[in-house]
């Protein structure tokens, strides 16, 4: 709980979802990921925040939203190691964890610029072909990347 | 309706290499049927290639169907901006099927998942060229009587070459031994090498390229050394005869060895070979019209028992 206790340092969540343990240079592209800066309800995000784990680190608490699967695992191709908690009336109910999902649509930049995603107005898709290692395969020009290289859209 | 497209065949099934296979042998017995008539197939070359697209054309007119199309894209909408789903979702209003060719890598996938008709892939930037990969195997299939167990030997650019990829992947059913030969600077990428391994298929580098070398070959697969390829120009200067094959060097050869290029050649076979009988580049380029043949009509959903019909 003593996690929890260091979230509520920072301002008491009623309802919603508390992102911890992200990387402090990925805060605020995980921010963007989850589209954040388009949510109207009450979000808290700390930037810089003591951690035993990673030295620094960034948390986000968003009130009154739960986020899907789908939203969460966009998250993992920049910070795979993120931790989740979903509060319910002031009580974190469940914990979560990102996963690397098999396919990647419209969040990572071909790095092909021969590629036809990147001259056409279409979203781009990626399969992962390799999780361990984090390799997403182009699935139009077929070209792989390794996760540490990519590009956001 | 099932999307019957041709992108790639490197996830064809080894049944249906040999049903295609099948196919095109059918068509070689007798090149013209009537199988398309009233068809129309548009043939749309975002980039000009000439041999492939007079192929695909003869392909259409000797299986009786009608050819629209465009050979240079400079001529079209999409110099003017029209986005490539525009341009294929208005003639997929014209056609049954649509052939094309694309600078862009992925062109024809991206196509295949837009167009309510089917696509052939007749090359998408340095990706895939799906009837090339066909062609090949069509011809190393007549000329050997079998695509199983074979000594396989590519020589040249195996960097860049689209073409030996996509032969090695395809191959990956039959057991090959590969031997490569290149320059360092444009040696068969490590990813090929490692999938070669993974499918458990043999394989052995060669820098040297000589008559001793050749005599173990069943198929010698050439390709063009291209300056442009080349980083330092000192390596070029000092790599570019020693790809080059002459008909001195086939003194040791197997009598069923047979020399095959994708063309077009510049000077990487000499033509004192062009007379040797181990030369079979030019009929090469005639199986494509076969095997095209019989790529059309898979896509179209015209069976093998049909077109014997």
């Amino acid at each position: 709980m003593n996690e929890n206790k260091q979230a509520l340092q920072v301002a008491a969540l009623k309802d919603g979802t508390v992102i911890d343990h992200i990387p402090t240079d990925k805060l605020f592209q995980v921010v963007s990921l989850l589209g954040i800066e388009h949510m109207d309800t009450n979000v808290t995000i700390g930037f810089n925040l003591d951690s035993k784990k990673l030295g620094k680190k960034g948390i986000i608490k968003v009130a009154d939203k739960f986020f899907s699967d789908e939203e969460i695992n966009r998250i993992s191709v920049i910070a795979p190691n993120v931790k989740l908690n979903i509060i319910h009336d002031y009580e974190v109910v469940e914990k979560k964890e990102v996963c690397m999902p098999d396919e990647l649509k419209g969040i990572v930049k071909c790095p092909n610029p021969k590629c036809i995603t990147n001259n056409e107005p279409m979203q781009t898709w990626f399969h992962v072909v390799d999780k361990e290692h984090g390799i997403l395969k182009c699935h139009y020009c077929e070209k792989e990347q390794h996760k540490e290289n990519i590009k956001l859209l | 309706m099932e999307n019957r497209s041709l992108v790639t065949i490197a996830n064809h099934s080894k049944e249906k290499i040999l049903y295609l296979l099948e196919m095109a042998k059918e068509f070689e017995k007798r090149p013209n049927r009537k199988i398309l008539d009233g068809k129309v197939v548009a043939t749309l070359f975002f980039e000009p290639s000439t041999r492939t697209r007079l192929s695909f054309e003869t392909a259409v007119n000797r299986l009786g169907g009608r050819v629209i199309g465009f050979t240079d894209a400079s001529t079209t909408s999409s110099s003017k901006g029209e986005t490539l789903k525009d341009t294929i979702l208005m003639v997929s209003n014209y056609a049954d099927l649509i052939v094309m060719r694309h600078y862009l890598e992925g062109a024809a996938r991206y196509a295949s998942e837009v167009a309510p008709i089917p696509i052939i892939n007749a090359g998408d930037g340095a990706n895939q060229h799906p009837s090339q990969t066909m062609l090949d195997l069509y011809s190393i299939y007549k000329t050997q009587g079998t695509l199983e167990n074979l000594q396989i030997y590519m020589v040249g650019d195996l960097k860049y070459g689209r073409t030996v990829h996509s032969l090695l992947m395809a191959m990956r059913h039959f057991n090959p031994t590969f031997h490569f030969i290149a320059p360092k600077e444009l040696a068969m990428p490590e990813e090929y090498k490692l999938y070669c391994q993974q499918h458990g298929i043999s394989y052995v580098e060669h820098e040297d390229f000589n008559e001793d070398v050749i005599a173990g070959a069943d198929i010698l697969y050439m390709t063009r050394v291209q300056r442009e390829r080349f980083t330092d120009l000192m390596e070029y200067e000092r790599v570019k005869d020693v790809y080059i094959l002459k008909a001195n060097m086939l003194k040791k050869a197997k009598d069923n060895m047979k020399i095959l290029h994708p063309l077009p050649r510049v000077n990487e076979i000499a033509y004192d070979v062009d007379t040797d009988p181990h030369a079979y580049y030019i009929q090469q380029a005639r199986n494509g019209l076969f095997a095209r043949e019989a790529l059309i009509c898979d896509v179209l959903g015209i069976t093998l028992d049909e077109v014997k019909q």
